[in-house]
């Protein structure tokens, strides 16, 4: 079978199992959160934490609620980094620079896991299983209890109530996350993923001379670092490492599982504003941006433009031969599509059109379909935007959902899109004139790599400030300049954007209905699902086209 | 049917425009649909003549208030100051040179629609010289300034003076001249009680004395409200508008930020930037278009309505009107003409409907009310009796209509002939000993059921007194009101008949006029009640109204569009009036205030369309000499780096004044459903928005390279 062939059939059977999933879980999901009743461990957990999960809260409230949780769990993921050399089950590694603790605490409470340490030179038992790994369940968590906050703003009427954050937190965890996790952490295991608490081995190799290998909780990690589109890996090598992630099928099954929540919250969101229909305009948005980016990842990446490569015969640099070209650009575009981050192959040795595929799809906002919980909320951001400029055009107050779009709504819409485009672009500008940060480039002017070096920074910080997490790799990003920017734009790129998404859910919320009449827009239909992509595309697609020229467009080009 | 307007009857306000559109009672099919909301021609001397105000706005303080144009002219300062620094270099002059051009052509587009507005306040200033009031204390009469008048000052006026304000007739009547607000020449009864007592400043009585209680402080009247809604002066930013201006601020932001940051990449990259090539693409970048278009695009709006005789007290009424998804119309004289007319003369059993046909027509000779009228008119036009009049017939002893006998007629050679209400006929024929047929019973229940109101002819003479037949008189609904209503259902709008009609007359003539709902045996309660149902399920309403009692529910409705000949206190509660006092054309207020909304859609998605092949003109020009490679993004194979560049910018100048005439006219509205025009909307502006310009800028592109020292 021709690669080609193979990648396209690997794609074929990856979106048969999405579709095969998407109206259980979504229904599921939707059930979840429209549920009376608590389960007994969670009213255990609303015990001890001291939450009354029955109280309605308005938006102010509910962002409190997110605050102090993130926050508490930023300061905790500091204090074990730094205390690390004196907790046991460390595997003798020693305590963390407070620079990079403090990047390490950011990213992985923002749901971003952008890792400047070397997983297996530098964590232990402690800090990845007690701490990152709880903090990839409830980041994750947290995306989506947003997420079901801003649903409800649409689909509730004349209260500003949102729902209780503690109740959608916990929920998400314990009924969504928890128990998906750990099936598919026994299908990795089952498939060759490791999970013990094993220490570190020196095994001898073949040539002499030896390697060392760590054991831990990695298949568990696995599980939940790609269906929480987290990102952060066990090792250094991330997806790409057998023991996080053995074969072809493991490497297809967890591409499904990088989107399967954010493409069922789709149909969570129809079904809880009481219109399936609505979810799948939305759907077929992100599908088409998503598929869309996808073929034009696996013909980049099998036409492997550039002298090099074709001289090499095949852009294989970087990726892994138990996966192939087809797969690995199939996982690519999927964790930089959402905010991810996990990678099976290396996104800095993709031929220059795929670097800048991979660098656009997070420039997008990661909303096709995004991280979970927060691709929908900012999809449903954007469809805000393209509603009020195409409702326009059909002659009345644009509304969506039977909400109005006025003043208020577009301010606070107009505020979410140009949070992240400012920290990418104001934290790169900067890092290109000081001196200390253009040393960590790996490819450089003097080399003749002037672009592909820029495409480093660019890639950083766009993969920070998007909650991404992902690497271009090459750059060397453990300085305190770098640990210190980035954490600032995970922190940033993560919780304003949730304040005017509340603020927004907040005031839908108190709105009154507008009946659908044949006059008012109809946002379920194919027309506004292209409108939106158009919008999606051209808006924040022109906001970065310079900087993408001078990147891989200059050395794609050449 | 427009009837073509002899200048001195199109009266002041049609000064500006020479196509004021006046609105006959009857919504035509004759009319191109989409003509109907169209705007007044654009005249390119208006341009020449604005230009004057437009310098005037390049202050700053004044151009503040569009974010977009602002930035663009701080970029035409730091630009002019940067060739200055360099005057050899040709290319920073031109920039320079094209982007207050930019700036200029955007207030211009706003000058341009003032203008018009301008012209109009000014004849209107005319008819508001300043008046002498004989102001009444006690039985004495004092000559006082019309401007001292107080609220509650009593006035008089006799022919030929002038009203020196705001008020309601409180004794006497008389005609009045109000040709100076309405545009109308035939003077207007105006009398004192009901709902014809409210007169206006400015107007002149043409005969007889009246007294006015004094309803508005002087500076508030009706013609000052006029004046500065019609200069502009009175505008505020519709909400809709204002949240289109915080999109493209932050766009604008956005946009910034690219290029702002774009400098140090550029500087990495070997290929920094002079200051006016940033500014330039800057400039390109920003939703200019619509920035510059958008003020002049809800002046026109505004425009539009007072081209139509309909002043609207706030553009938020203007925007609301092409929200409204329920329309209230009132049945007599929006959908039928207002009275009843005969249709058709029906015979009982026995008879010819000829001989019922004549004897109605002898019977309505006398009878000067309209609907008397009708049946000679039936009678003549349909069964093709010979025309007799009055005069015609000597000896005839004619029988009056009085509310007590209910009936009509005339005794002449030996016949009586009497036309009537059922009742009173019946017992005129039973009374004289004759007999009544058996079916006219049922005739007339088959015409009440039917919504018409049935009239019996009946006739004495030699054979003795009988009924001969019924008239049907019924409500004529006006020519082409299915056809309005059907388009309005496209829109997704809904039509409720309010009718003080019985149910059963109601529903005959809701079907036949097409509406999708009414109300029958209307009080102004039941009208207030429906209006709030409405709203509480999340609906606009719009509604016309002129009698006092009609002022509460005018207050509550979400469009009360108030007839000029209404009371003050209906004109007061209304967010509209309208001075030809023309129910009808609250179908064409909802159409310009969709039209008003698509035109700011259509050009902002044309503005940010624009943008991708402006960055295909201008990213190449920058970059192509530090990556050769990025050449190949210069598609449109542009002839050099600068004449890349300043196509672009002057196809981002020229293509506002392009759209001047679009802004000002509004974009082409058809009553289709929110899809359709969804569609076309997006191919047009859209589509040809992203098409257009890669045309445009390669056309200015091969003109420049024609200049020499440039190709």
């Amino acid at each position: 079978m021709s690669p080609v062939l193979a990648g396209v059939l690997q794609l074929i059977a990856l979106i048969a199992a999405l579709a095969l999933a998407y109206r259980p879980l979504g229904d599921y999901m939707a059930a979840v959160y429209s549920s009376p009743k608590h389960l007994r461990i969670e009213k255990f957990i609303y015990r001890c934490i001291g939450a009354n999960a029955d109280t309605e809260m308005r938006w102010p409230a509910y962002l409190r609620g997110i605050l102090a949780f993130s926050l508490a769990g930023v300061l905790f993921l500091y204090v074990i980094q730094r205390l690390q050399g004196h907790l046991p089950l460390s595997l003798g590694f020693a305590s963390i620079s407070p620079d990079q603790a403090f990047n390490t605490a950011a990213s992985f409470v923002t749901n971003t896991n952008w890792q400047s340490y070397s997983g297996e030179q530098a964590m232990g038992h402690v800090v990845q299983t007690g701490g990152l790994a709880v903090q990839n369940f409830v980041s994750a968590a947290t995306g989506m209890a947003v997420a079901v906050a801003l649903v409800r703003g649409f689909a509730r009427s004349r209260t500003g109530e949102l729902g209780n954050f503690w109740a959608d937190l916990v929920r998400s965890t314990i009924r969504i996350l928890v128990p998906l996790a750990v099936l598919a952490a026994i299908v990795l295991v089952a498939c060759g993923a490791i999970q013990n608490f094993s220490g570190i081995h020196g095994v001898g190799q073949f040539f002499g001379g030896s390697q060392q290998t760590n054991g831990g909780a990695v298949a568990s990690q696995e599980a939940i670092k790609e269906l929480g589109t987290n990102g952060g890996g066990y090792f250094n090598a991330n997806s790409a490492h057998p023991f996080e992630n053995p074969n072809a099928f493991t490497n297809l099954f967890e591409i499904f599982l990088i989107l399967v929540i954010p493409f069922a919250l789709t149909r969570t969101f129809g079904k809880l504003v009481g219109n399936v229909k609505q979810g799948y305009a939305i759907l077929a948005a992100m599908v088409t941006i998503w598929l869309g980016f996808t073929v034009l990842m696996m013909w980049s990446e099998f036409a492997h433009g550039g002298s090099a490569l074709q001289a090499a015969g095949a852009a294989m640099e970087g990726k892994e031969t138990r996966f192939g070209i087809g797969s690995s650009a199939i996982f690519s575009v999927a964790t930089t599509l959402t905010s991810t981050g996990a990678v099976d192959s290396f996104h800095s040795s993709f031929t220059a059109f795929g670097g800048g595929i991979q660098l656009l799809s997070m420039m997008l906002g990661e909303i096709a379909p995004g991280g979970v919980g927060s691709g929908i909320y900012g999809m449903l951001v954007m469809a805000v935007i393209a509603v009020f400029i195409a409702g326009l055009m059909v002659g009345r107050t644009p509304e969506y959902l039977g909400k109005k779009i006025s003043t208020r709504e577009i301010k606070l819409a107009a505020c979410y899109i140009l949070i992240t485009p400012a920290l990418v672009l104001l934290f790169t500008a900067v890092s290109m004139v000081l001196p200390d940060a253009l040393g960590s480039m790996l490819n450089t002017k003097a080399q003749g790599a002037a672009p592909h070096g820029f495409s480093e920074i660019l890639y950083a910080y766009t993969s920070g400030a998007n909650n991404n997490g992902s690497a271009f790799a090459g750059l060397n990003a453990n300085t305190p300049w770098y640990n210190i920017t980035i954490g600032l734009a995970t922190l940033l790129g993560r919780f304003l954007p949730m304040v005017f998404v509340l603020a927004l859910a907040g005031s839908l919320a108190e709105q009154k209905p507008i009946p659908e009449t044949a006059g008012t827009l109809r946002t379920e239909k194919p027309l506004f699902a292209g409108l939106l992509v158009g919008t999606i595309l051209i808006i924040t697609g022109l906001t970065y086209f310079p900087a993408l020229a001078l990147g891989p467009l200059a050395e794609g080009l050449s | 049917m427009t009837a073509p307007v002899k200048p001195e009857e199109s009266g002041p306000m049609s000064t500006a425009t020479p196509t004021r559109a006046p609105q006959q009672d009857v919504p035509s099919g004759q009319q191109p649909g989409d003509g109907r909301v169209g705007g007044g021609l654009f005249d390119p001397k208006q341009l020449v003549k604005s230009l004057p105000d437009a310098i005037r706005k390049l202050d700053p303080r004044v151009m503040i208030k569009s974010p977009v144009m602002f930035v663009v002219e701080v970029g035409s300062v730091l630009t002019t100051i940067f060739a200055f620094k360099t005057p050899s270099e040709w290319f920073g002059w031109a920039i320079a040179a094209w982007l207050w051009l930019t700036v200029v052509f955007a207030n211009l587009a706003e000058a341009v629609a003032e203008g018009r507005g301008k012209a109009q306040a000014d004849t209107l200033r005319k008819a508001k010289t300043d008046t002498v009031a004989r102001r009444l204390n006690g039985t004495d009469e004092e000559q006082v300034p019309g401007t001292e008048l107080r609220i509650g000052d009593l006035v008089v006026c006799e022919a030929g003076d002038i009203i020196p304000g705001d008020g309601d007739v409180v004794e006497g009547v008389a005609s009045v001249d109000e040709s100076a607000i309405t545009g109308e020449s035939a003077p207007v009864i105006r009398e004192s009680g009901g709902d014809r007592c409210a007169v206006t400043g400015g107007t002149k009585v043409l005969s007889d004395r009246i007294v006015i209680k004094i309803t508005t402080k002087p500076g508030e009247t009706f013609i000052d409200r006029m004046i500065n809604l019609v200069e502009g002066a009175a505008r505020q930013k519709t909400p809709n508008e204002i949240a289109l201006n915080i999109l493209l601020a932050s766009l604008t932001i956005v946009f910034l930020l690219a290029v702002v940051t774009l400098q140090p990449f550029a500087i990495y990259a070997g290929a920094e930037q002079s200051m006016i090539v940033l500014l330039a693409l800057l400039v390109c970048l920003i939703p200019t278009t619509i920035g510059a278009l958008l003020s002049a695009i809800g002046i026109a709006g505004m425009d539009r309505l007072v081209q139509r005789n309909v002043l609207a007290m706030s553009g938020r009424a203007v925007e609301a009107a092409g929200d409204v998804s329920t329309l209230l119309l009132d049945k007599t004289g929006t959908i039928t003409y207002g009275n009843r007319q005969a249709s058709e003369f029906v015979a009982v059993q026995g008879v010819t409907e000829a001989e019922v046909a004549e004897a109605a027509q002898l019977s309505s000779l006398a009878d000067e009310t309209p609907e008397g009228r009708s049946i000679v008119v039936l009678a003549k036009d349909k069964y093709e009796l010979p025309e007799r009049h009055q005069e015609d017939l000597t000896g005839a002893e004619w029988v009056p209509f009085t509310a007590q006998t209910r009936m009509s007629g005339v005794d002449v050679d030996g016949r009586k002939v009497r036309k009537g209400a059922t009742g009173s006929v019946i017992a005129w024929v039973l009374d004289r000993g004759g007999d009544v047929a058996e079916d006219a019973q049922r005739l007339t229940e088959e015409i009440s059921q039917a919504g018409g109101t049935p009239l019996l002819v009946a006739l004495e003479d030699e054979r003795g007194p009988r009924v001969l037949g019924v008239i049907h008189l019924k409500d004529v609904v006006k020519e082409g009101m299915r056809e309005r209503f059907d388009e309005l259902r496209k829109m997704g709008i809904k039509t409720v008949m309010i009718t003080g009609d019985n149910p059963l007359t109601a529903k005959a003539i809701a079907e036949e006029a097409g509406v999708d709902d009414f109300l029958a045996e209307a009080t102004p309660e039941d009208k207030m009640a429906l209006i709030k149902r409405e709203q509480a399920g999340g609906k606009l309403v719009a509604m016309t109204g002129d009698g006092t009692n009609d002022a509460p529910a005018l207050a509550q409705a979400d469009v009360g569009v108030a007839m000029n000949t209404g009371t003050s206190a209906a004109k007061e509660a209304g967010n509209m009036v309208d001075l030809d006092s023309n129910p009808t054309k609250l179908i064409e207020i909802v159409e310009i205030g969709k039209q008003l909304l698509i035109t700011r859609g259509a050009l902002t998605t044309f503005s940010i369309a624009n943008d991708v092949a402006k960055y295909f003109a201008i990213i190449p020009a920058m970059f192509a000499v530090a990556y050769p490679g990025l050449d190949t993004l210069n598609i449109m194979r542009l002839h050099s780096s600068q004449s890349a560049i300043l196509s672009a910018i002057i196809f981002n100048a020229l293509i506002i004044i392009a759209l001047v005439p679009l802004a000002l006219k509004g974009v082409q509205y058809r009553p289709v459903s929110a899809d359709k025009m969804l569609r076309r909307n997006l191919a047009v502006y859209g589509l040809g928005g992203l098409i257009a310009p890669f045309i445009g800028i390669k056309l200015i592109d091969m003109l420049i390279t024609l200049i020499p020292g440039i190709g």
